[in-house]
């Protein structure tokens, strides 16, 4: 009974607030960007604005709905919901319809819905749920599994979809995992993956894989200071490396000659390996550790890059990288984002006034681009304005995790924390060209009702939780 | 238990701020101080509409319309919004092949996918109507009103000049034009470029990405209305000049007349000429072509921009500088026999009667006469040198408004050619020439070279005796009280008016002085032709063909020249001609139907 009474003074209405500021500053940026003169009213439902605000009534409800219900619920249910959502995940696969070349959509009547919105937060529950589980041990390699296999599951399915950005949002749950104790390597190795992804793309790859194996031979020598092994590992890989040259000229195998570096890193690791079950050296192992998988990486990527991508990624991922420069393919897109958010200037050019989002030449300009509306109507003030709401929104829920007693709280919190910053991130990036086109929504502003629900959902279950701190363990 | 992890709370959010803050920097970078996206914006989203303004118009003195303006239409694209469509209909409603239909496309698309181009120029109004039927089916097409010039009595194409769209240098020089714009390249439709062509307007609209007007742009701030270009009236007498473009057909040539009381140009013909309506719209670069690879170059207007040598005319000159510097007088008698004879040199003469008086000299053209007028003239004891006695009747036919430019309206009038003393210098390698070196200058032969207009400039100085208005084309301009002020103002020679009397009087007996007379072909029953012919030697074949002449001599209304290249003696072509153009200016109807037929009749490039 005192829960009840109380529960309005321990919301958290510092997030509560800025929740309301941002919902609320997109749907008026949602009405410039669609804005014309024939539909003026900004109640139009026929318009977008007036089915987003729709929404966000909605999502009033959504918020009702999620205080009403039992705090104890969330923590029972994470399991539950996530089977249901990889079953959706599976079936909007095989029934879901269309929509830019992601099959993601289910349609029921004219209501759309996009299951891939709500993995987020059923991963993110099952996150908390199995990573609070008492005594629960993040390096332990049946863990790792399991956590590997319970975000990969909707990623593939995701990706399956054909909705890459939707996918890449589970990258965001590496901070959780970091949190909660994955080794800060982990992260190391997640830069340096970036790092010979793109170099992977910059430069030739038989010279890459060279590099990767000088380096590793470099970082031996650092770390035993013992010329000789040195030598002796040198010596093996030649050796190695003429054995499968041989093997290739005798059977006249056509194999690439990155991969024949592959095979001779590969066999000759194994000769280590045996060698070093005698000497007992970790170190060694890691290194070999790296330049297997640094080897394979840099290969895959290649493979992927220029065999499964398809071209339009392709001419977008290498736009980014400033490796094409063409104002009318794929970099049009960022370089139309970029001069309606250059234009606006220090104080914008008014509500209403924008021109460029305002006339198309901004793509989506009301879901995934809605940034733009921001930068040219209302400015630098604006911009900075909408990223210190965000800053102010994440630092406040990094603060109220650590306020958590209870595991599952904390973790899920950082699930939110990570899923929210991720798009930011991406979302604000990509209209001013330091991130890629992934075609995500900027959490709260963009135009759509399973976002803003999803996102809603996601916010409003952490703060009743966050309402709760004190009776949760 | 405290949480071993709790302190990567700070890296998480470092990690957050930094991000942020990176983008913060980036943004401040491309909205503060980069000013290169806001240049983008304008460009991207503003349409500038040009409202073309309808030239003014041009009539003749007497208000008869000689340019007027018909509508036409340019078939405009937008290559980016162009759907599918049926190209055997268009090209059968357009009259265009289905590979030029290809092709105009293609050229737009280069240009801009998303800005309007020309896909076809200057369709009739009949066409436009059909098109405007069936445009709907044709998605990115749309249709741009323009006027082309309509010269209604197909006259005076190297007066009026033509109109045609705008070159790169221009552009680059002149602001105001822009590519596809229509300007004046000739004649009083450049010189009076600024006047005809009003002032075009501009509209700015707001557009979207495919180039679709959503509203205009600062609620018309910046907008402006086209004003139409103003009418002007020509001095040229529109009647006077048909006819004299008809008796020139078949002939190579010029006629100037002016109206010596007022300087205005009364008819300017250049022979042979072209339909002005050849030079308009869609035949107009094919006809260009032609008209420019034409040997006989009707493009090149004679009228102003062709060197004769005087001939006999310039004797009237010559006379006026004796008189000026009482060097011969009216009773002065110089001796011809059969022409004029000093040191080996000989100026052949025809057989008249010897000696003669001035008035004489005039009537019956003798060159012996003139020799020694010249010779007098140049070794004048008053100087020391030939040379500056040369220098001072240079000045004197200068004062004429010969060799150099009179200062029309016209871009293209030349100087024409009055040596100087240090021509001669160079010719004969030395200042010590005499006037024997020179003596081809006595009957307007040699190195002299004057324009048509200038030689019908010269005949109105005699008539209004001895001064003159510069020549001009334009007698009004709308809106304006008066015409530039240089053409009201009286240039004066530096003969004195008495010494005029005597020579118009031998001009008088030129045509009406009975036998002996060497044009008595030009007289006109009641009306007092005064006239001098000429003849020009030319080396290149048959003698040039001229007659300068005013009437009435009293009161003088028209004064003219004509010129006939290859016409032979003054009196056979040119002398009737301007007799025939000095009827019918004044008094409108032609008595002599028989010369006139053989005028109109003559044809003088067969024989070539
Ligand atoms: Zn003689």
């Amino acid at each position: 009974m005192r829960r009840n009474s109380n529960i309005l003074k321990q919301i958290d209405w510092v997030t509560v607030f800025i929740y309301i500021l941002l919902v609320f500053f997109g749907w008026i940026n949602i009405y410039a960007a669609v804005y014309d003169d024939n539909h003026q009213s900004i109640f139009d439902i026929s318009q977008r604005y007036g089915k987003q605000l729709i929404w966000i009534g909605a999502s009033l409800f959504l918020i009702i709905g999620i205080f009403i219900i039992n705090h104890k619920f969330y923590s029972f249910i994470p399991f539950p919901v996530y089977l249901l959502t990889i079953f959706m995940l599976i079936f909007v696969i095989i029934f879901g319809r269309e929509v830019n070349g992601a099959k993601s959509w289910f349609e029921i009547g004219s209501f759309k819905f996009q299951p891939a919105e709500f993995a987020k937060f059923a991963t993110s529950l099952v996150l908390a749920k199995l990573l609070s589980i008492y005594n629960f041990k993040i390096y332990k390699f049946k863990n790792i599994i399991t956590i590997t296999a319970l975000l990969l599951i909707p990623f593939i399915l995701i990706l399956l979809q054909n909705d890459t950005g939707s996918a890449l949002v589970y990258v965001s749950f590496i901070f959780v995992l970091f949190r909660e104790g994955l080794s800060g390597n982990i992260l190391l190795i997640g830069l340096l993956l970036i790092v010979l992804f793109i170099l992977a793309l910059f430069l030739n790859v038989l010279n890459l894989i060279i590099g990767i194996t000088l380096l590793s031979f470099i970082i031996f020598w650092i770390s035993n200071r013992n010329i000789k092994q040195t030598l002796i590992g040198v010596g093996i890989f030649i050796l190695s490396g003429l054995l499968i040259w041989g093997i290739t000229l005798l059977f006249e195998i056509n194999l690439l000659e990155s991969l024949q570096i592959l095979l001779a890193v590969l066999l000759s690791s194994a000769f280590y390996t045996l060698w070093l079950i005698r000497n007992n050296l970790h170190k060694t192992l890691l290194i070999i550790g790296f330049a297997i998988i640094s080897i394979s990486f840099v290969l895959s990527v290649d493979y992927i890059f220029n065999n499964i991508l398809e071209k339009h990624h392709q001419s977008r991922i290498n736009n980014l990288l400033g490796i094409e420069f063409d104002p009318l393919g794929a970099g049009y897109n960022v370089n139309q984002s970029k001069i309606a958010i250059g234009s606006g200037g220090f104080l914008g050019k008014g509500f209403l006034n924008g021109t460029q989002t305002k006339y198309n030449f901004v793509p989506e300009q009301s879901t995934d681009f809605i940034f733009c509306t921001v930068g040219e109507e209302w400015g630098f003030i604006g911009t900075s304005s909408v990223l210190f709401l965000f800053a102010l929104l994440l630092l406040r829920l990094i603060f109220l995790a650590e306020r958590q007693r209870s595991a599952f709280s904390r973790i899920y919190g950082y699930s939110v924390i990570g899923i929210l910053f991720f798009h930011v991130v991406i979302n604000i990036g990509m209209t001013i060209g330091l991130a890629p086109v992934i075609g995500i929504p900027l959490p709260f502003f963009s135009y759509g009702g399973s976002s803003l629900w999803s996102f809603t959902i996601l916010l409003f279950i952490f703060i009743k939780l966050d309402a709760h701190r004190m009776e949760l363990l | 238990m405290i949480n071993p992890y709790i302190n990567r709370k700070y890296i998480i959010g470092g990690i957050v701020i930094f991000i942020l803050f990176i983008y913060f920097i980036k943004l401040f970078a491309i909205q503060v101080i980069d000013d290169k996206y806001k240049l983008s914006a304008e460009n991207n989203s503003k349409r500038i509409v040009i409202k073309h303004s309808a030239r003014g118009l041009i009539f003749d003195r007497n208000n008869k319309l000689l340019v007027y303006n018909e509508a036409a239409y340019d078939i405009m694209i937008i290559p980016n919004q162009i759907e599918n469509f049926d190209t055997i209909t268009l090209s059968d409603i357009l009259g265009i092949t289905q590979n030029n239909i290809n092709k105009n496309i293609i050229k737009a698309r280069n240009y801009s996918a998303r800005k309007p181009s020309i896909f076809l120029k200057q369709v009739s109004a009949k066409t436009y109507a059909n098109f405007q039927e069936h445009i709907h089916k044709y998605k990115g097409f749309f249709v741009q009103p323009r006027t082309l010039r309509k010269y209604p009595m197909k006259i005076a194409s190297n007066v009026l000049g033509d109109v045609g769209e705008v070159n790169k240098k221009t552009i680059e020089k002149d602001n105001y034009y822009k590519s596809g714009d229509y300007i004046g390249l000739n004649g009083i439709e450049k010189f009076y470029e600024k006047e005809l062509r009003g002032r075009k307007g501009v509209e700015l609209f707001l557009v979207d990405v495919h180039n679709r007007i959503k509203g205009s742009f600062a609620n018309g701030k910046y907008d402006t209305t086209s004003v139409v270009g103003k009418n002007i009236t020509a001095t040229i007498d529109a009647n006077l000049q048909l006819y004299g473009e008809m008796l020139m057909q078949n002939k190579i040539g010029s006629i100037v007349a002016i109206e010596p009381k007022s300087g205005e140009i009364l008819a300017q013909i250049s022979s042979p000429t072209f339909d002005p309506n050849l030079l308009v719209g869609r035949v107009r670069s094919e006809n260009y072509q032609k008209l420019v690879t034409d040997t006989l170059k009707p493009l090149f207007n004679r009228a102003l921009m062709a060197k004769y040598p005087p001939g006999s005319t310039f004797k009237l000159i010559n006379a006026l500088i004796g008189l000026q510097d009482k060097l011969i007088s009216k009773k002065t008698h110089f001796g011809c026999s059969n022409g004029y004879h000093a040191g080996g040199l000989t100026v052949g003469c025809h057989s008249h009667k010897s000696p003669l008086n001035l008035l004489e000299s005039i009537q019956h053209s003798c060159n012996s006469y003139y020799c020694n007028v010249f010779r007098t003239i140049v070794e004048n004891k008053d100087y020391i040198k030939h040379a500056d006695a040369y220098t001072h009747w240079r000045n004197l036919v200068v004062s004429f408004g010969l060799g150099n430019k009179l200062g029309s309206d016209f871009y293209n009038e030349i100087s024409g050619f009055v040596p100087k003393a240090s021509y001669y210098d160079k010719v004969h390698q030395t200042e010590n020439w005499k006037a024997l070196n020179i003596i081809s200058l006595a009957i307007g032969q040699g190195e002299l070279g004057i324009t048509p207009l200038q030689m019908a400039n010269m005949t109105a100085t005699i008539a209004n005796k001895g001064r003159y208005y510069i020549p001009h084309i334009v007698k009004k301009i709308e809106g304006r009280k008066d015409i530039n002020p240089k053409y009201t103002i009286h240039h004066y020679t530096k003969i004195d008016e008495k010494h005029f009397t005597d020579v118009i009087n031998g001009m008088e007996l030129v045509v009406n002085g009975g036998i002996g007379s060497t044009a008595r072909i030009a007289k006109i029953q009641d009306i007092t032709v005064c006239g001098k012919t000429g003849t020009a030697e030319n080396p290149h074949g048959k003698d040039h063909s001229i007659f300068i002449a005013f009437a009435p001599k009293e009161n003088p209304e028209i004064a003219l020249v004509v010129f006939i290249e290859n016409g032979g003696f003054g009196s056979s072509w040119a002398a009737p001609i301007a007799s025939l153009m000095i009827e019918k200016y004044l008094t409108d109807t032609i008595k002599r139907t028989y010369l006139e037929k053989r005028m109109l009749d003559g044809n003088l490039l067969k024989s070539e």
